[in-house]
């Protein structure tokens, strides 16, 4: 286990990187980073379907955000209130620490789950599905609702994407951004 | 449990991002960071020691697997993720088109 805490403060030291550094291509490609590092943590964690996902989404997202700030870079200022802002997101910070620290307390030990509605699952999947993939029979059939929904969700965010770049009455259509949505 | 708190760790730089920064397309990546946190935590609590995914095989009888569904929630998660942000990084761009600046203290003007 001694790489996924390795490979935990890698992702939050570029976090930290991400966060601070002043060029904004650089903050996005050490976003790219964290989350590479997030798809191998999957990976060790046993999940490889969220891992494939994730490495898949990753990508698009970069090449999303690298559109977006391509010849932009402009320096942002820090200047007017800058000890209140700190202060009010230190103190935000603390209480959610405080409260998050207080309910860790009441999970259970870290690789020793209760899997309560999972063990149904595991138990019936294959007799009643007929996937060999658990996961796959969870979000497809088990709880295909929830697929639905992720599609409605899916396709209001396309549409929206198209209202926003839309342009009415210019000849000019190319510059349109890329929604790669699934 | 260390391994919980360094996700949480994680997380409050994605909230330190998104409360701190004035620039548009930092935010967004304080969005993007946090995001990440909450699905990684989803998975931790998702592994078993010895543990295998859960996949079947014909061959072999696999006893212990980790816990399937958190794995189909994070799944879901991800990909609205994705459409989330591309929706956030559309608006960014109208924003830029408009007053030239990714800075929101300069956005003063809220009347489209």
């Amino acid at each position: 286990m001694i790489e996924l805490y390795i490979l935990l403060i890698f992702m939050i030291i570029g976090a930290i990187i991400a966060i601070e550094v002043k060029d904004l291509l650089s903050s996005v490609i050490a976003v790219g980073a964290v989350g590479l590092g997030l798809s191998i943590v999957f990976l060790i964690l046993k999940a490889p379907d969220v891992a494939i996902t994730q490495l898949v989404v990753e990508i698009l997202c970069l090449i999303i955000l690298i559109r977006a700030t391509l010849k932009k870079d402009i320096p942002f200022s820090t200047s007017g209130r800058w000890f209140l802002n700190t202060l009010i997101t230190l103190g935000f910070i603390i209480i959610f620490l405080t409260v998050a620290i207080k309910s860790l307390s009441d999970l259970p030990e870290f690789g020793y789950p209760m899997m309560r509605v999972a063990k149904t699952y595991l138990r019936e999947g294959l007799a009643k599905t007929g996937a060999s993939n658990i996961v796959a029979s969870v979000i497809l059939d088990f709880r295909a609702y929830d697929t639905l929904g992720e599609a409605t969700i899916l396709f209001t965010a396309v549409i929206g994407v198209l209202t926003i770049v839309r342009r009415i009455g210019r000849k000019k259509e190319n510059q349109q951004i890329e929604e790669e949505d699934e | 449990m260390i391994i919980y708190l360094l996700c949480l760790v994680l997380f409050c730089c994605g909230i330190y991002c998104i409360l701190r920064k004035r620039n548009i397309i930092k935010i967004i990546v304080g969005i993007i960071i946090s995001e990440y946190a909450v699905n990684l935590f989803f998975i931790l609590t998702a592994y078993r020691v010895g543990g295998r995914a859960p996949i079947f095989s014909s061959e072999a009888e696999i006893l212990n697997m980790v816990d399937p569904l958190p794995h189909a929630l994070v799944l879901t998660s991800i990909v609205i993720g994705l459409a989330t942000t591309a929706l956030l990084v559309a608006i960014a761009m109208r924003i830029y088109e408009k007053y030239g600046t990714f800075d929101i203290t300069k956005i003063r003007e809220l009347k489209g």
